[in-house]
């Protein structure tokens, strides 16, 4: 049985590399990959599961870093945004200027890339309820939802 | 951050969980079972959590199945919302579970979870009382599966060291007709003002409701009053709205007064629905 009783290391898969990383039993992976990693990609906003701010993909599919332990990601496969190196979202998202002050950028672009691999034909409905679970206070939303969805049919095409 | 400290551990058996539960227990850690982890962490955010130990329970065989077993769909208490969304195999769950939180949070809140939590609504016991499921329950004291309209009363029921590893729908209940509501006071993601779930079976209508008493409930007494087709729709949704099972809330989502007139618009539209 897999088990972390206090204070220790663990292995964590992050964007395909195994990194080892000292936590308590009670950090949030959102912690530890900035603090223990360096991975600051993943930004730190309302720490409640509301804004966003710190999607990452964890198998795949979009999580808030900020309400999972960093023990209960091992032995998955967790993606950030320094992951992505260049990914076509990160084109659009520049091509669309898709932010203003670029705090909630990194989360929504993990959300995004989250839809673009699990549904690349998405809807505008499934789109726009995926988009939902982050919030941008400079108001780019039209900007980012056309950053999507020139990837999107660009995926279609 | 999390200022509290405690252990974790993820066992992969319904027996290696009891066991660990026990021994925890003994050594007066107050273990606490853990499933998506969206309300313990929120509280232990708030240093609103005292546990010692967090026994995880999404590696165990039994509560990851969601599957047909013979005429039973089988969904372990580790499934998450969005797996039940994608599978789509009991549409009613889908829809209720699909309108809680967001769509990111829905891919780690797990069903155990929803329907355990402290949270008032738990909106995924709905459409689970209208369709009389079964609980499966692990425990100390062994094994034990049981029908969710005797175990749910405001919340679910559970021993000490009990937790919910299945639950179980009969297969003639899936494919009913349904209507879903999720009526919020502004934003589409928040708590509920009303959330009601209905079900056709048998020519009578079944409801259940959230948000509008202090718990979720399914009555038998309100359902035959808005099955009383000898009233008229108005008489019959007064008379049910007269039987809720515990005061209708009055808080900041929503007055008694502007609740109850919103139930009442839902339920003539959803009764006409289900009756065309
Ligand atoms: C922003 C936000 C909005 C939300 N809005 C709504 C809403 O409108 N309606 C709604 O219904 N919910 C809503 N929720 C969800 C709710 O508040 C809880 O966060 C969620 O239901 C908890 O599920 P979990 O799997 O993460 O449980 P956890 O946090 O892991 O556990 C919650 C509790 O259940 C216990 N538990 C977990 N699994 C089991 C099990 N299998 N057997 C026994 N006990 C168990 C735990 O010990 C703990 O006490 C919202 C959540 C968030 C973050
Ligand atoms: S910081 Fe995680 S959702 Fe806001
Ligand atoms: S660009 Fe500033 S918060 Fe979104």
């Amino acid at each position: 049985m897999f088990q972390l009783t206090g204070e220790g290391l663990i292995e964590l898969n992050v964007n395909g590399e195994t990194r080892k990383a000292l936590v308590r039993p009670a950090d949030t992976l959102l912690f530890a990959l900035r603090e223990r990693l360096g991975l600051t990609g993943a930004k730190p906003g309302c720490e409640n599961g509301d804004c966003g701010a710190c999607t990452v993909l964890v198998d795949g599919w979009p999580i808030k870093s900020c309400l999972m332990l960093a023990v209960e990601a091992v032995g998955r496969e967790i993606q950030t945004v320094e992951g992505l190196n260049g990914a076509p979202i990160q084109k659009a998202f520049v091509d669309k200027f898709a932010f203003q002050c670029g705090y909630c950028t990194s989360g929504f672009i993990m959300n995004c890339q989250g839809l673009i691999n699990i549904h690349p034909d998405a809807s505008d409905e499934v789109m726009q309820e995926w988009l939902q679970s982050n919030i941008c206070r400079c108001t780019s939303y039209q900007e980012i939802t056309e950053a999507i969805k020139s990837v999107l049919i660009t995926e279609n095409t | 951050m999390i200022p509290l400290n405690f252990e974790y551990y993820r066992p992969e058996t319904l027996a290696d969980t009891v066991d660990i539960f026990d021994k925890l227990d003994a050594e007066g850690k107050q273990p606490m079972y853990y499933g998506g982890g969206t309300e313990i962490i929120s509280m232990g955010r708030m240093s609103n959590l005292t546990t010692g130990a967090l026994i995880d329970l999404k590696e165990i065989a039994d509560c990851k199945v969601l599957e047909y077993q013979q005429e039973q769909l089988v969904i372990g208490s580790s499934v998450t919302l969005t797996q039940i969304h994608e599978t789509n195999l009991f549409p009613l769950l889908s829809q209720a579970g699909a309108r809680i939180a967001d769509h990111t949070i829905q891919n780690k809140i797990t069903l155990g979870g929803n329907l355990c939590g402290t949270i008032i609504y738990k909106e995924t016991v709905l459409p689970l009382l209208l369709s009389d499921s079964q609980v499966f329950i692990a425990g100390p004291g062994g094994q034990r599966t049981v029908p969710i309209n005797s175990v749910f009363k405001e919340r679910m029921q559970l021993g000490k060291g009990e937790f919910v590893a299945q639950i179980k729908v009969d297969k003639k209940y899936v494919s009913c007709p349904y209507v879903h509501v999720k009526q919020t006071k502004q934003d589409k993601i928040t708590y509920p003002l009303v959330s009601i779930c209905t079900m056709a079976v048998s020519g009578g209508i079944r409801a259940a409701f959230s948000g509008v008493c202090g718990f979720p409930f399914r009555s038998i007494a309100m359902e035959e009053e808005l099955n009383d087709r000898s009233r008229s729709m108005e008489q019959r949704i007064d008379k049910a709205i007269d039987l809720t099972p515990g005061p209708i809330l009055a808080d900041l989502e929503g007055s008694m007064e502007y609740r109850k007139f919103i139930i009442k618009g839902l339920l003539n539209s959803i009764i006409n629905q289900l009756e065309e």
